[in-house]
């Protein structure tokens, strides 16, 4: 068998990953150069940075009486995607969030949301962009508190106009989504922690948004409903394709929730990518520091270290010479055969196949194999391959072959 | 005593004389439309007050007091109210709590746009400050020279100079009571697209009522204390009876309307601070 033993996934592979999402769908939010000093005389910082790129941030505070919120921010989220923004305390999530919405206004760049610059935007078309696009769960609720629980949840869609019978359905279906009804007519203070987040998600969904912006929306919460919300809700929002910035401290969560992960350290970006990207290839020792110790296989997903199918790949139609052929030169003693719609119809095993030029028997093919989702952790392809030296067959919905994962691979990937 | 001479006289007492000739000459009409619109304002509420038999207005004022501050200060207020009556000072009772009823309503209409303004816009505040600290420490009677000239004499000037005083801390806790509002909360409004009209009504007016509560509570106060100066240039009332007592050495007399007042302030303080504390309790129900 070739062994690899470059570091997964490759390069060829994300490349392929990026033009597919590039031609499906274009962004839905895009920060370009995005500043924000806190203090004053603000610009005067963006413009001559390099006079204080060397301070650190005590000594702009006294020097300046500024305070860098996030610095030179580049990044695109598109439709669909769970961006999580992820960093240390005082790193500029939040900022940078907030800017998203304009609840910072930006010291300098843009934010662009599709394809619209929103920093030009007139009040009442901002004001108009807020109440249909986007929702927001902040991060110590910020609740009403004068208010009840219903209320709150229908904020929005009051200052819409929108009728108080019709609000409150819509308030109630959400309360029920979050697993809180029958507490319409409370007041916040009344509720736990983790209750008020409820209600600020509550809140942020019954507008129903394109965009959600949430910041350490599950801090509060006990960690069984906190996994379950992360397991369930994020899927649910995947479904109805929304898409959600979220704000964490917590790696775990990130790793969990994301399709794309930001790492933020003292206001600034130091890198974007998957989660797997992110464990797998740290681009700076930051980066690398942070996820030193994780436990590669509950993050890293069988589509991110996978081959490429082709390798393994016989027609069901090649006859016994062909198939030994191929076996022996790309050093195989396992191959699957697959139909004309690749799939998989079954496994070969190289020690069964008689020298012919006749086509491949029925008992020739062993029906059993084992295969896996793309999506599988790791985790469970280990315990997979313990159980079998053949090498597990990575299939989507209909049993087409999309790639194979090796024991050979799996080792090197935990290993590095 | 030595004559002190300085290179120059700045005339600013001078000025200040043709300033407000000045805006008597040229604005008559419109210092008597304020005026007239006062005193119907004033005579009205005097009236009613005073046509209101007195067991009534004493079971209308504790019963408010009891919705909203409960049984101790209805039964405190009955008392209060009963004495001021046997003390012979109903009329002139109900004349104050018109005059002040009257002055607290013009420094409420004025007070709470002005509090919301400076609360909205800093360099606003910044502007106004020194003038609320102005009308708040310059001695009253310093004001009741260009109230006479605006606005003669009687009622109407004695409201007017009461509003200049009692006028500011409403402005400031309004201010207060706004910027005070939690920020994410406010944020919170304006994330979800709410114009400055349904934040101010819907978030920030809502939270910012017990911190304005407590400003109607100090205006009230500062009203009361003006009545006895506002009797001065011919309001009527229990200042006006002190007043009398001062002029003709009557102990007795003065004795009984100060009590009067201090009824009077005792009773609009315990309701008004039963409001505020039922405002919190509504807003922040901890307890
Ligand atoms: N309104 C503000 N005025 C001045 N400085 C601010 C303001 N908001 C944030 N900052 C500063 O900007 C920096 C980034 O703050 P931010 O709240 O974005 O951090 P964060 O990553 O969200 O942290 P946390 O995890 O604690 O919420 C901090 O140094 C903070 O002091
Ligand atoms: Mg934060």
């Amino acid at each position: 068998m070739k062994e690899d033993g470059t570091l997964f996934p490759s390069s060829s592979r994300l490349a392929e990953i990026n033009s597919m999402e590039n031609q499906d769908t274009k962004p839905k939010i895009e920060c370009k150069g995005l500043w924000k000093i806190f203090g004053p005389n603000p610009t005067k910082i963006v413009n001559d940075w390099d006079d204080y790129k060397d301070l650190s941030k005590t000594e702009l505070v006294k020097k300046t009486s500024c305070v860098v919120g996030v610095r030179n921010i580049n990044l695109s989220v598109r439709t669909g995607e769970i961006f999580v923004i992820m960093g240390l305390s005082g790193s500029g999530k939040s900022t940078l969030l907030r800017c998203i919405n304009l609840l910072h206004k930006p010291t300098a760049g843009s934010v662009v949301i599709d394809g619209e610059d929103i920093t030009k935007l007139s009040t009442a078309s901002l004001r108009n962009l807020r109440r249909q696009k986007i929702g927001m769960v902040f991060q110590h609720f910020a609740l009403l508190p004068h208010r009840r629980v219903i209320d709150n949840v229908a904020y929005g869609l009051e200052v819409r106009g929108i009728d108080k019978n019709k609000r409150y359905e819509k308030a109630r279906e959400m309360l029920e989504l979050v697993g809180l009804q029958g507490w319409e007519r409370q007041f916040p203070h009344e509720l736990s922690g983790g209750m008020q987040q409820r209600v600020g998600l509550a809140r942020a969904l019954a507008t129903n948004p394109e965009i959600l912006l949430m910041d350490e929306a599950f801090s509060a919460l006990d960690p069984l409903i906190r996994r379950q919300m992360q397991d369930e809700f994020i899927r649910l929002l995947k479904v109805v394709n929304k898409t959600i910035v979220f704000v964490t401290h917590d790696l775990h969560e990130a790793l969990r929730i994301a399709t794309k992960i930001a790492i933020m350290r003292a206001g600034v970006v130091e890198q974007i990518g998957t989660p797997a990207e992110i464990v797998l290839n740290p681009k700076t020792t930051y980066v690398a520091e942070f996820v030193k110790d994780l436990p590669k296989a509950k993050f890293v997903t069988a589509g991110d270290i996978m081959e490429p199918a082709e390798k393994w790949t016989m027609p069901v139609n090649s006859t016994v010479d062909q198939i030994i052929n191929k076996m022996d030169i790309e050093g195989l003693w396992y191959a699957y055969v697959v139909d004309e719609h690749q799939r998989i119809k079954g496994v070969i095993d190289y020690r069964n196949l008689s020298n012919g030029n006749g086509k491949l028997r029925e008992d020739m093919i062993e029906g059993s194999y084992p295969s896996k989702s793309q999506q599988t952790f790791l985790e469970e392809l280990i315990k997979m391959a313990a159980k079998t030296s053949i090498p597990i067959a990575i299939t989507d919905d209909s049993n087409r072959l999309v790639g194979v994962v090796t024991r050979e691979r799996l080792l090197s990937t935990l290993s590095s | 005593m030595n004559q002190v001479t300085f290179p120059v006289r700045i005339p600013v007492g001078h000025w200040a004389e043709i300033a407000i000739t000045w805006l008597t000459d040229n604005f008559e009409s419109a210092f008597d439309g304020v005026s007239k619109a006062v005193n119907l304002l004033l005579v009205n509420i005097d009236h009613f007050f005073n046509w209101v038999p007195w067991p009534i207005m004493i079971a209308v004022i504790s019963g408010i007091g009891w919705l909203l501050a409960g049984k101790r200060t209805a039964i405190f207020t009955a008392i209060s109210l009963f004495l001021l009556g046997s003390f012979n000072l109903w009329p002139e009772g109900m004349s104050t709590l018109a005059l002040v009823t009257t002055s607290v309503f013009i420094s409420v209409v004025l007070g709470l746009p002005l509090g919301i303004l400076a609360a909205k816009n800093n360099k606003f505040d910044l502007f106004l400050r020194p003038i609320l600290d102005g009308m708040q420490t310059i001695p009253s009677f310093v004001y009741l020279i260009p109230a006479i000239m605006l606005f003669g004499i009687g009622n109407v000037p004695g409201v007017m100079a009461t509003v200049v005083f009692s006028l500011p801390p409403m402005v400031r806790l309004t201010n207060l009571g706004i910027r005070q509002v939690d920020a994410e909360v406010v944020e919170a409004g304006m994330a979800f697209g709410s114009t400055p009209w349904q934040l101010l009504m819907k978030i920030q007016l809502p939270l910012a009522l017990p911190a304005i509560m407590t400003g109607v509570n100090q205006t009230v106060m500062m009203a009361l204390s003006m009545v006895v100066v506002a009797a001065m240039i011919g309001a009527g009332g229990l200042g006006y009876k002190i007043l009398y007592s001062i002029q003709r050495v009557n102990l007795a007399v003065g004795v009984e309307a100060g009590l009067g007042i201090l009824f009077i302030a005792m009773v609009l303080d315990r309701i008004l601070q039963g409001i505020t504390k039922h405002q919190e309790k509504a807003i922040f129900k901890e307890q």
